[in-house]
């Protein structure tokens, strides 16, 4: 009787909740998962058949943290002298101000006429081709290409390091450029002006702020790369003594008091920028 | 028509100040390092000639094609793996330093600190210094981009994670979430799209790098253009250069495809 009485009794039919999806499946998120896991895997690979070429890698570690220790703790000058040292630092120095002012006059010219807004598609691409060439070359192989022409020495690598530079800082700035806002530009030409009025009333003062960073930021990558066509190419500065002391002389000591210079300056680098930064930013 | 020296004219004379700075930055750079800028400039068409003429890759040359490639297919495995390998460790030493995910100001300057420092330390000592230890092998190659990478990724990724973490961090601690529930819920899935087209720019530079670290080091696809440009096979070597643009071009189109996607 009693069941019968609760068969009589409907039970609401609770509404079913739509499901909460935590994750939108999309091809962004795909995309991301399977890059992931083909990185991992790859790296999986490179690691099993990593090539160690039969070193002990515990004693190899060992002598490494001596190493760096003998570097960081105990810096000095060595037999080279410390006044050497600092004038190697400060051709090196100069070798990428100088480097970077080629790049960034050049990268501007190439800029403008690559800019899809400025001038016609033909040029701007073909600019920018030649310019994708340039830059997949590493600054060292152009700095020894460049070194058979003109010998070892400043001119090689000056040429090395500018080619890098200028390729680097069109596709920098031909972004910045693209970013401009079209009717920015319109409304100049719809008055008449040339060309080269436009790049430098409308242009350059719209983009003088990223034209800064941008050859900071690469003022930054040629002292680094200055080094390294230092060591590699034999082209002389600060890079030249730290392959010399720590590939020939192996006197740690020496290259730890390298290490620190070149920190130093980077370091001041990094403080002008962004100093220079903040100034035309707030203008 | 204006042309832009005049236009300069009339910009005041605080442009046309910086302009003679940087000028004379130029010529007294030029002069202290005895760059000769007629030669310099003179010698670019020549140093194209010359490329013209010994750098093509003749039919000779094609027997150098399977070494190369090898060679080059194992560099760009290597810049995969340090990369890989040096963001999973960045990742975490990142959300220790970030302002917003971080422990404390100490650790956060320490983290900072530690990261420039690594940055700094140019490549070529990294690659000196590992050759010393571990010799002539690809663990050489591996360590000292990873190093590398390090100082930048951390960097990177401790950018990212206070630019677009820090309201979902403050949001998700409102809801009572533990720390780690947030990190791994809320944290890292926001940032991964940011935190890959990081990893696939870090890629292609190193791809770039493992060039002179093998030009130093005696690994990879560095040190098969050194020997094929030191014993003037000036044939082998343009190849590689050209397996190098190649593979560079290739990696930075497939990036951007993916960038295209994910972001």
């Amino acid at each position: 009787m009693i069941n019968a009485d609760e068969q009589i009794i409907q039970q609401p039919n609770p509404p079913k909740s739509p499901e909460i999806k935590l994750h939108e499946n999309s091809l962004s998120r795909t995309m991301i998962v399977v890059v992931f896991a083909s990185l991992v895997v790859i790296t999986g690979y490179t690691l099993m058949h990593l090539d160690a070429a039969g070193i002990q890698l515990n004693t190899a570690f060992k002598e490494l943290a001596t190493n760096l220790q003998q570097m960081f703790l105990q810096p000095s000058a060595g037999t080279d002298g410390f006044m050497p040292l600092l004038q190697a630092l400060a051709g090196s120095v100069l070798l990428s101000i100088l480097t970077t002012i080629i790049g960034a006059v050049f990268g501007f010219f190439f800029a403008v006429l690559a800019s899809k807004n400025l001038t016609n598609a033909y040029l701007g691409a073909g600019i920018r081709v030649v310019m994708a060439v340039v830059r997949a070359i590493p600054t060292i192989i152009w700095a020894l290409i460049f070194s058979i022409i003109c010998g070892l020495g400043t001119t090689a690598a000056v040429l090395g390091l500018s080619f890098h530079s200028v390729a680097y800082l069109t596709k920098a700035y031909s972004e910045s450029i693209e970013g401009i806002d079209k009717s920015t530009i319109e409304s100049l030409k719809v008055t008449g002006a040339k060309f080269w009025v436009v790049v430098f009333q409308a242009i350059w003062p719209t983009i003088i702020a990223s034209f800064v960073s941008w050859t900071f930021i690469r003022l930054e990558i040629n002292f680094a790369n200055a080094i390294a066509v230092g060591a590699a190419a034999g082209a002389g500065g600060i890079g030249y003594q730290l392959f010399v002391a720590s590939g020939m002389s192996f006197d740690f000591h020496e290259t730890g008091l390298i290490v620190y210079l070149v920190i130093f300056v980077t370091f001041v680098l990094e403080f002008i920028a962004v100093k220079i930064r903040q100034m035309y930013l707030n203008r | 028509m204006q042309s832009p020296t005049n236009f300069l004219k009339h910009k005041g004379w605080h442009q046309t100040a910086i302009i003679a700075i940087i000028g004379g930055i130029y010529v007294f750079a030029s002069w202290i390092l005895s760059f000769d800028n007629l030669a310099g400039f003179t010698a670019i068409p020549r140093a194209f000639a010359w490329l013209g003429v010994n750098f093509k890759p003749t039919s000779s040359s094609m027997e150098f094609l399977p070494k190369i490639w090898q060679k080059l297919i194992q560099t760009v495995l290597l810049a995969i793996s340090s990369t890989v390998v040096a963001s999973a460790i960045s990742i975490f030493i990142a959300l220790l330093g970030s302002k917003v995910t971080g422990i404390n100001g100490t650790v956060q300057t320490i983290v900072r600190g530690i990261a420039s420092f690594f940055r700094n330390i140019p490549l070529v000592a990294w690659s000196m210094i590992l050759l010393f230890s571990f010799k002539q092998s690809d663990f050489t190659g591996f360590l000292a981009l990873l190093l590398l990478s390090i100082g930048y990724l951390i960097r990177a990724f401790m950018e990212i994670i206070e630019d677009e973490a820090s309201e979902t961090m403050l949001a998700l601690k409102a809801t009572g979430a533990s720390y780690f529930q947030v990190i791994f819920q809320a944290v890292l899935p926001q940032i991964l799209p940011s935190i890959l087209s990081w990893i696939l720019y870090t890629i292609e530079n190193n791809v770039r790098d493992a060039t002179l670290v093998g030009i130093l080091t005696g690994t990879g696809i560095g040190f098969i253009f050194d020997v094929y440009f030191k014993s003037f096979r000036y044939d082998a070597a343009g190849m590689t250069v050209l397996a190098i643009i190649i593979v560079v071009i290739a990696l930075e189109t497939i990036s951007n495809q993916i960038r295209r996607v994910i972001l």
